[in-house]
This record gives structure tokens, sequence and C-alpha cells, in this order.
């Protein structure tokens, strides 16, 4: 069994951990030069957390995060950069509600049907990114990102009247039809805090099953190798091109699901204010988390607590804005900590194999006079 | 082994974060609850300093706080939020003891429709939907179309190419409104004008109500094809479209409040010909006062050309010179008032 490796431990705790002091700290300073009390609005967040209203947000929050963090995370552990979460879980969304309003299945042959159709349509959307990176050699990032806006025209015209919308009576709103009830997940609800979406939970599982075929099955070393360098994985057998686009629909039908937990367990259609966004945010999420499964989590609830907390700044005369600050410091602070952190633990490393060296230098002199 | 503790920590941790959301129980505002009368208004994409939509219902609650003596509170949403953000938006300012609690756009149709159940006694405001229906809730909408075909009599009379430009911020039905009740109006004054269509963005990308550098380009577009009089309905995007027309010596026509009174566009006001005016601003201050005299409005409240809830603005001197324009656009009022002439809806 392998020896606890604490050196690692602290080193792979030290980068997210200078990150958020650095970010709070800064925050603290935008907060001080616009004239504001520094500290409070943390306070005023950390106490507008202790509701359970809040809570639940939060983690139902978290939850669809987590899902676009792990998308992300499968990508980069391939050293792909998936930009394109946000587009392929508008879309996979939008598909599944429109299937989910199509048809009327028992309940959960109903559910599974519309996740499948999400994760399909979320892996054909990234597959084509995949497809042009290993066919023609297309950068990821670049192709990802023009279907993102591809996916905005094409969600925008197939929600047209003319074609699948629904516009109900009195509402300039556009939806999809609303699903019927035997395609709901099953909420837990909490009384006057509101309901935790199941979704969510399956969310967090699927952070069990990421680390298990990451990290104990062939094909995750595989993926890992491939990601690590792509020639060495190459001459010792493994089919990058074939990895890259597995990867790819991997990361794609993860994708697909981030749109899940609101779309079965509360607004059970698509429409025009179908929340947005949680892509990039995914990105950030899954750098601060290191692409490591628990990473990922906390940062999950983190992201998720800056947002819902924040909402009650306005009320004490703060902008919530100040959070969105906090993230975008927090962006940065992890890139160049983590870079810090490793430049860091490598001279460790360094001094200590040095150390070692002169050791057994020492020794064999000592010997040899002897 | 530290595998397995990993694993310990995420169930503990999730299950920790669940149980505490159970016991404690306690949901915020529970405690609050002035005796004071307050009402508030929740926003739409934008928040305040949209210069447009926004703003306009904000006017209504700043009014409503000068003339009857009450506390107003708002709320701004945040980019890509759900349904379940604007719920609890709602929840907390109806809990707060805030009455009416105004949603301000359609976006907040299904949250209304979960809270005002749980809140009878306080009333529920929503803006341009009708959609949600309950004992408490106030549903406000405007015949955009009708002022919008005013504009369209106004831009055919005005022209000189006999091409005129719209400018529409993101196509939803909502802005496909004005674009209907627009070329109705141009048609019916003169087949002969053509009328130039653009949307900016589509949704869900609502930069089309928010950057003033995409309704410019538009503009620049239709100016260059030859239009002479530019309509927008684009919020703050169609600033942009202002200066452009007014940059190259053609019309521009504002939308939602009077835009040649506005701060912001003063420098091009004179190329302003005329605006439509959308009464966002006393449909909430209307709403508050009848909360506040004890007779709260449920239902469909409509404001149209005869309740001068839209309409068109003459603050332009240039305008009011137009003696043959303005004849055209009190004959049309009038008929449209009368139900003469019907406006489409929709495109």
């Amino acid at each position: 069994m392998k020896k606890f490796d604490k050196d690692r431990l602290i080193l792979g705790l030290a980068g997210p951990v200078l990150a958020l002091v650095v970010a709070i700290a800064l925050t603290s300073v935008v907060l001080l030069a616009s004239g504001r009390d520094p500290f409070e609005p943390y306070k005023l967040m950390v106490e507008s957390a202790q509701y359970a209203d809040i809570q639940v947000l939060i983690l139902n929050q978290a939850g669809t995060y987590y899902l676009a963090a792990l998308a992300v995370a499968v990508g980069f552990r391939m050293n792909l950069f998936n930009i394109g979460v946000d587009g392929q879980y508008r879309l996979a969304a939008m598909m599944a509600a429109l299937v989910g309003a199509a048809v009327e299945l028992p309940g959960p042959l109903h559910i599974a049907l519309i996740v499948l159709v999400a994760m399909l349509t979320g892996a054909f959307w990234a597959g084509i990114a995949g497809v042009l990176k290993t066919l023609r050699g297309v950068s990821e990032v670049v192709s990802t990102i023009m279907l993102n806006a591809i996916a905005t025209s094409l969600i925008a015209w197939l929600i047209l009247t003319d074609n699948f919308g629904v516009q109900l009576e009195g509402s300039n709103d556009l939806t999809t039809g609303e699903i019927a009830e035997s395609g709901w997940f099953p909420s837990v609800t909490l009384g006057d805090g509101g309901e935790i979406y199941g979704f969510t939970f399956v969310a967090f599982a699927l952070g069990i099953v990421y680390w298990f075929v990451l990290n104990r099955t062939r094909f995750g070393f595989d993926l890992r190798a491939t990601g690590a360098s792509e020639s060495a994985a190459a001459a010792s057998g493994v089919d990058a091109k074939k990895m890259i686009l597995t990867a790819m629909l991997i990361s794609g039908g993860v994708a697909g699901l981030a749109g899940m937990p609101t779309l079965l367990g509360d607004t059970h259609t698509y429409s025009l204010s179908f929340p947005t966004g949680i892509g990039f945010t995914g990105i950030t999420i899954a750098l601060l988390g290191r692409n490591n499964p628990v990473g990922i989590f906390f940062s999950a609830l983190l992201i998720a607590f800056l947002d819902k907390a924040s909402s009650a700044l306005d009320q004490y005369g703060y902008e919530k804005e100040i959070a969105t600050i906090m993230q975008g410091l927090i962006v940065i602070a992890v890139v160049v900590s983590y870079e810090l952190v490793r430049r860091y633990g490598l001279r460790r490393q360094q001094q200590k194999v040095g150390e070692e060296l002169a050791a057994a230098a020492r020794k064999n002199r000592e010997e040899v006079a002897a | 082994m530290r595998r397995v503790t990993r694993l310990a920590t995420v169930a503990i941790a999730s299950t920790a974060l669940a149980l505490s959301a159970t016991a404690c129980g306690k949901t915020s505002d529970s405690g609050s609850g002035s005796k004071e009368a307050s009402a508030a208004i929740a926003y739409d994409i934008g928040g305040r300093g949209d210069q447009s939509f926004n703003d306009a219902a904000y006017a209504g609650l700043v009014k409503a706080e000068k003339e009857l003596d009450i506390k107003g509170n708002d709320q701004e949403p945040s980019e890509g939020e759900s349904d379940a953000d604007k719920v609890q938006r709602l929840t907390e300012l109806a809990r707060s003891g805030n009455n009416p609690v105004i949603g301000v756009g359609f976006a907040y149709a299904p949250a209304i429709k979960k809270v005002a159940p749980k809140f009878p006694k306080t009333t529920f405001g929503i803006i341009d939907d009708t959609s949600v229906t309950g004992k408490n809730i106030a549903n406000m909408v405007f015949n955009e179309e009708q002022g919008s075909y005013l504009a369209g009599v106004a831009a055919a009379k005005a022209t000189k190419t006999n091409k005129v430009g719209f400018i529409g911020g993101v196509e939803v039905p909502l802005i496909k409104k004005f674009e209907a009740g627009y070329a109705q109006g141009v048609k019916d004054t003169n087949p002969k004008v053509q009328v130039l269509k653009q949307y900016l963005t589509q949704p869900p990308n609502f930069d089309g109500f928010a950057k003033p550098d995409l309704g410019k380009a538009a503009a620049q577009g239709q100016l260059d094809k030859g239009a002479d009089v530019i309509y927008h309905a684009a919020g703050l995007a169609g600033s942009g479209s202002i200066e452009a027309a007014a940059l190259d010596g053609k019309w521009a026509i504002g939308v939602d409040s009077d835009q040649y009174n506005q701060e912001g566009l003063a420098k091009y006001k004179a190329k302003i010909l005329t605006s439509v005016t959308k009464d966002v601003s006393d449909a909430v201050f209307n709403l508050i006062k009848s909360v506040k005299d004890g007779k709260p409005q449920s239902g469909e409240v409509r404001y149209g050309l005869d309740k001068d809830g839209v309409g068109l603005s003459d603050s332009n001197p240039e305008y009011k010179k137009m003696t043959d324009l303005i004849a055209a656009v009190d004959k049309a009022k009038a008929e449209i008032i009368s139900g003469k002439i019907k406006v489409q809806t929709a495109p």
C-alpha cells in the first residue's frame, strides 16, 4: 500500500488556499478603494448562508456546477480545453426538454430517456469538435467557442413557434412545452427551505464514477497518459486520436447533464429564461478544484456560495457584484498560485534529492577512507 | 488508504450539508417584517441603469416613495440565473413585508406562479405577462404594437428615401410586437416605403438589449442601405442606433421612455424625431397606489393608446412643426382607439 504522502497533500492544498487568501485580500482592497467597509460583506454573506433556503439554493447550484466542472475536467485530464460546455449543455437541455415533452412513459423510463437524449446531444455537439481535431487538426479551443455561438443560434431557431416552440397564451416567453409529471425527478423536500433536486445527488455520485474511471481503469490510465504526453502514449500502443475523440465525447456527454438538475427538478421545460453561462463557471471550478473530484466538489460549493449568498448584499447597500469581482480574482489567483506552488514543490524536491545524493556521497567517502 | 479517506470526506461533507439544511430549518428574513408600508420591485436582465425598461419601473417606485410615503425596495438579478433564484428573491421580498411585490419582465412568470399562492395577503405584480393568474396577481401589459404603429405612420411620413429601418434588441415575441405594429403602420400610410428589419441578438444572448455598439453597427448598415428614419426597440443597445442615425443627420425614433429628454442622449436629441413611450413607471405607481388604498389591482391591467399607457412623444420642436405628420398620427390614433384599425401583434 502506498505511503501516505503528507508533502503532496500539503502542496495540493496550498494552491487553492493561497489563491483564496489572495482573492479575499484583493477584494478587500477593491472595497477599501471604493470607500466601503472591507470586511462587512463577507460577514453578511456568511450570515445569509446560515438560512435553510439559501443553503438549498447553494447546494442545488453546486450540483449543476459540479456536472459542468466534471465535463471540463475530463477534457483537462486529456489536455483538451473544452470551452464548449456552455453550448453543449444548453443544446442538450433543449433537445431533452423537447423529447421529454413529446412522449409519456412510465416514470423511470421517461427520466432515463430524457437523460439519455441530453447526454447524446451533448456528446454529439462536442464530438463535432473532436472529429475536427482528429481529422483536420483544428484546435478544440477555437472550434468549441464557435460551436457555442452556433448552438445559441440553433436553439433560437428551434424554439420559434414555427418550429418546436410553444408560446403560452398571454406569455411573452417561448418554451418547449411542459414535460409530463412522469418525467420529473423526485426532490428532497425540506419544508420551508425548499427542495433539493434529486439530480443533485446523481451529480455528486458521478464524481465517484469519474474518480474510479480515471484512476482505476485501463481506459483512465490511457487517457491520463495521452494527456501527459501524446507521443509517449502512442509509443506505448495507445491510439491517441481515438482517445481525443473519446475524451471529447465523454466530456460532451457529461456536459449534457449539467442542465438536468434544473430541467428535471424545477422548470420541466426549456424556456428563454433557462440559466446560461454555467459552462464557463464550470471552467473556473475545474481549475480551482484541480480536476480532482473532491476538489471540484468544494470549489463548486464555494462558487455557488458566492453566487447565492451575495444576493443578500443588495439589501445592505453593497453591490452584489462584489462576489463577481471575487470570482474573477479567484481565477487569476488560482493560475498564479498554482504555478508558484509548483515551482516551490519542484525546488523542494530538487533540494531533497540533492541532499540525499550528497549524503550518499559523504557515506561513500567515509567508507573509502575507512 | 488515502483514496478511501478522500471518498469518506466527500460522503461526510455532502450529508453534513444536507443535514444542516434540514436541521436548522430557519429561513431567510423570517425575523424581520417592519410595520412601515413598503413596496418592492425585482428587476429584469440589465437591472437599474439600463436607461429603459428597468429604469422606468424604478421611476415608478421612486414616485410612489415620494407621493405615497412608502418605503421602496429593489433587487437586481444576476446574469444567467435560474427560476429558483427568482423564487428565492420574490419570497424574500414578500416575507419581509413588502406589498406589492413586482416582477419586472415576463421572466418572472414561473416564479410568481410558485410564490403568489404562499402569500395570499400580498399582491404580486408582473409586467408583460398574462399567463400566470391569481386573485393576488396583477398582470400589467401594454399594447406596444399600437404605439409602434404610430411610429410607423410617423416614419412613413418623415422619410424622403422611402426606406425606413427597424432595429430589435433580441428576437423575442415581445419585440416582434414592436416590429409588427411598426411595419403595419408604415405600410398602411405609404405602401411604397420599404422597412429594413434587423435583430441584434438571439436569445438566450441578451446583449441586444445591453450593448450600444451592436445597435450602432446595425443602424450604420441600414443607413448605408439608404434608410433615413430608424426606429429601435433595443433598450440600452438602441442608444447606439440613435447615435449612428443622428451623426448621419437622419431621424431616429426612441422607445420606452421619451428619449428626447434623456440626459445620456442630449447630444443627439435634435435628431430624435419622437419616442414610442411605454408607461411602465405609471403602471408600477398605479399598482402600489391601489394596494395602499386598500383596493389592490388584480387580473389583467392593460395599458393601450386609450389610457395613454403607450403613445408617441412630441418633445422635439422639429416634430411639432410637421403638421402633416401630426395630423396623420392623430388620425391613426383615433382609429386605433375606435377599433377601426386592428394592429397585428406578430409579424
